[in-house]
């Protein structure tokens, strides 16, 4: 189990970076651009939903990947 | 851990009505979302339609992680009774003061700044409050029936949204409409401050906790529990461990069922306001003792696995559920009774009502709101027999929101250690159901909107799941791997 969470760990890296990248430019880009009610969505995707993700799926999988997670 | 004259009833009792009254201030907000708009944000003003997109649907979930910090710190350094006191009267008086504010027309700009800065207020408070009414009743209760005490305090959320939505149907069934959107709204609020002082008075007598109170008499209490809680790698890990392996699914399971499907049968399926309230109502009372049941069977059983059934079952049930809500409401293929369609000309506004055999009604009113745009309000009445099979699957949808919700509170407090646990529980509770959660009925919503405009997919209504069930599934495969399944007590 411990490698298996160590492995999973880089899959948690990949996928905080790939969230974080598809929230900024494949959602909230086009929201930057339309302008009016769209901007509240694309400020939900730019500065929460996107560093959350992003910041806090590849600390835990960099934390996986340590071995923190082994043996608890 | 009841060492002193209070009951255990007593100390689940006043910190659940505190927490119940609170969750009530915090959804008269959303549930008045409505005419808010009309007295304080004028859709003629961009900023100010813009203030009320924002304050309706975000800022009120977003500032609630920040609340958890600021609260949650001042529950660890001195002490859980003192601080949920604290919330309780922010709460209150936001509440009270949205009540008496004058409206745009009075004010001006003024009026939506007001508004967005008192429900930023509500978010803060609410964010330091459930964290602190948990921990304490947690370390009142015994570690074997810890699930089964703390559960109480799960049900404030589900019952406050109930007695939210039973005091505006109350207020607005006393009132006419006119009077109801020209004083009557502000009732609902101003209502709040005698609850938050009932309240108030019986909070003033608790005790303190008995755990915080000894590790306070034998100096081991925090004295940076911000940095001891997340500057230290070893707390951390298990903050971001509560976060992605249990609170985030926990939360999306719980506003997806809650309030997700409320949004869903008022917008996407333009059901009657009326009949979706009701059939929430009943649904949420109808799930609200499971709670409690799944609660106490986590004592025995463990948190895990319960938790994590009730979000694979909601991965796997949403989509034919809300599919089922959608057909059961949708008249495209219902039989029109001949004769009964209707058209309506009144100055800009036309009306067209139909009757169909089932029992069903559809009433469209169209707006001209300028020479080239129009604003149309459906508004679809059911049979009584398809309003029990909506609430039957309210109830389905409630009952994962209980095994997903009823342990939660005493899974996060056995993680963290006494002297940082308000803090570390708090803040990936909060950034799970406020941000993650809170988000996901607005977020959902425009998923929706954006697949029915580029009509790629054949049932667009559902596109707004997507959101949950991807989310829930890393929770899942998270928490299945990571979190151990055995109880750690504190």
């Amino acid at each position: 189990m411990n490698l298996i969470k160590r492995i999973l760990g880089i899959v948690w890296i990949g996928l905080g970076i790939g969230a974080g990248i598809y929230l900024i430019y494949f959602q909230a880009a086009p929201l930057w651009a339309k302008g009016g009610n769209d901007l509240v969505p694309a400020i939900i995707y730019t500065f929460v939903l996107a560093p959350l993700i992003s910041i806090g799926m590849s600390l835990f999988g960099f934390y996986s990947l340590q071995g923190e997670f082994d043996n608890i | 851990m009841t060492t002193k004259k209070q009951s255990l009833a007593y100390i689940i009792s006043a910190s659940s009505v505190g927490t119940l009254i609170e969750w009530y201030d915090f959804y008269i907000f959303g549930s008045l979302a409505t005419v808010l708009s009309t007295k304080f944000f004028p859709t003629d003003n961009p900023t100010a339609a813009f203030l009320n997109t924002l304050a309706t649907f975000a800022a009120g979930f977003v500032v609630r992680p920040f609340g958890a910090l600021v609260f949650g710190r001042l529950g660890d350094l001195i002490g859980r009774k003192y601080t949920f006191m604290v919330t309780l009267m922010l709460m209150g008086g936001a509440t009270f003061a949205i009540g008496l504010i004058p409206s745009y027309a009075t004010i001006g700009a003024w009026a939506p700044i007001i508004v967005l800065t008192l429900r930023l207020l509500q978010g803060l408070a609410l964010g330091g409050e459930y964290g602190g009414a948990a921990t304490y009743v947690a370390e009142h209760a015994p570690a074997e029936r810890r699930g089964f005490f703390t559960s109480w305090i799960q049900t404030t959320a589900t019952l406050g949204l109930v007695i939210s939505l039973a005091v505006i149907m109350a207020t607005r069934a006393s009132l006419s409409k006119e009077a109801f959107d020209d004083y009557g709204w502000r009732i609902p609020f101003l209502v709040s401050i005698l609850m938050v002082l009932v309240s108030l008075l019986i909070r003033k007598n608790m005790e303190e906790s008995p755990m915080f109170a000894q590790a306070k008499a034998e100096g081991n209490i925090s004295k940076n529990p911000l940095k001891e809680s997340f500057g230290n790698k070893l707390n951390l890990k298990y903050v971001l461990l509560a976060l992605f392996g249990a609170t985030m699914g926990q939360g999306l399971v719980w506003y997806t069922g809650q309030f997700y499907a409320q949004t869903f049968l008022l917008k996407i399926c333009n059901l009657d306001d009326i009949q979706t309230n009701m059939i929430l109502v009943i649904g949420l009372l109808l799930g609200t003792p499971l709670f409690v049941i799944f609660g106490a069977l986590s004592d025995k059983i463990g948190r895990k696995g319960i938790m994590m059934a009730g979000m694979i079952i909601a991965v796997f049930s949403y989509r034919p559920i809300f599919d089922q809500m959608y057909k059961t409401v949708d008249v495209t293929n219902k039989t029109v009774v001949p004769g009964s369609e209707k058209m309506t000309l009144k100055g800009k506004t036309t009306t067209i009502t139909k009757e169909y055999t089932d029992g069903s009604s559809y009433k469209n009113v169209i707006t001209e709101v300028s020479p080239d745009k129009t604003e149309s309000k459906i508004s679809i009445k059911i049979n009584e027999k398809d309003q029990w099979t909506l609430v039957g699957y309210v109830f389905f949808l409630i009952s994962f929101v209980t095994m997903a919700y009823g342990p939660i509170a005493a899974f996060l407090v056995e993680m963290f250690p006494t002297k940082i646990r308000y803090t570390s529980m708090s803040l990936p509770y909060h950034i799970g159901n406020g941000v993650f959660g809170g988000l996901m009925p607005a977020i959902a919503t425009f998923l929706v909107s954006n697949a029915q405009t580029a009509g790629v997919v054949q049932k667009p209504y559902l596109e707004g799941l997507n959101y949950p069930i991807a989310l829930i599934s890393v929770c899942v495969v998270i928490g299945i791997i990571y979190i151990k399944s055995a109880k750690k007590a504190a």
